[in-house]
């Protein structure tokens, strides 16, 4: 089941189910990295906060959205990492480099706008 | 006594299924929501190795008990390519396909007990346990 994506301006949100396979995942990347250009996106917010895991796949499926994106010029916020999944994450030895992190959409949705007033001084 | 949960692992939305099942033991275990996660990652970590490598496989979970404490006993068995080298399998950022390589070595953090068993064209079995605290 594609998970969907919404636009707001030069947004791009994603909410991620829980019932998400791997190949959802990956589609995911892929319509992200096209939407980012197509629509000339400034941000990515990626929705995780009903996840119940995130594993070494959607660690790095989650790294490469931010990787892609960030080279098409926009900047990528995961939010809502709830806490045992943080916790399962360092565990397991996975790290989050190229994309930020909020606790939820309103803490991505300020993050990208400070960083936003932050380069157009 | 619980009787085993055993879980086919063939494709995508099975490695969903069997952390699913995972996480439904561990819960009705009494396991915290941190040690149902960390059993319903360490699972899709091997689950998907199954899907990627062998094609298919099977997942058995069960409770097991020692000494007084309880836990959750995860068997993950294939008739896969096996693992030429488990210690190399077994180190962190080393992968033959096209991943992170830290499939195996952070189940191995996330679980108590871990082992594993494989012979070249022979399979693979892993057995991990996580136990829950006496005190809980």
């Amino acid at each position: 089941m594609p998970v969907p994506i919404l636009h707001q301006g030069r947004l791009l949100i994603a909410s991620v189910p829980p019932t998400a396979t791997d190949r959802d995942l990956r589609e995911l990347q892929d319509d992200l990295a096209e939407q980012v250009g197509r629509i000339g996106a400034r941000g990515v917010i990626i929705d995780v906060s009903v996840l119940d895991i995130l594993d070494s796949f959607a660690t790095r499926v989650l790294e490469t959205v931010g990787q892609v994106s960030h080279l098409r010029g926009a900047t990528t916020v995961i939010v809502g990492i709830q806490p045992d999944v943080a916790l399962a994450m360092v565990q397991l030895g996975v790290t989050l480099d190229a994309v930020a992190t909020a606790l939820d959409l309103e803490g991505g949705l300020a993050l990208l706008h400070e960083q936003r007033s932050a380069a157009s001084r | 006594m619980d009787a085993d949960t055993r879980v086919r692992v063939a494709e995508d939305v099975d490695v969903v299924v069997a952390r699913q099942a995972g996480r439904e033991l561990a819960q009705r275990l009494g396991m915290s929501a941190s040690l149902q996660t960390m059993v319903a990652t360490a699972i899709s970590e091997v689950a998907r190795n199954m899907v990627v490598y062998a094609g298919c496989g099977e997942i058995v979970l069960s409770v097991v008990s020692d000494d007084g404490r309880r836990g959750i006993e995860i068997t993950a068995r294939d008739d896969g390519p096996g693992i030429a080298d488990v210690d190399l399998a077994m180190r962190d950022g080393y992968s033959t396909g096209n991943s992170l390589g830290l499939g195996l070595p952070g189940a191995r953090r996330l679980m108590d007990d871990f082992l594993v068993e494989s012979v070249p064209q022979g399979g693979t079995t892993i057995t991990m346990r996580k136990w829950l605290a006496e005190w809980t």
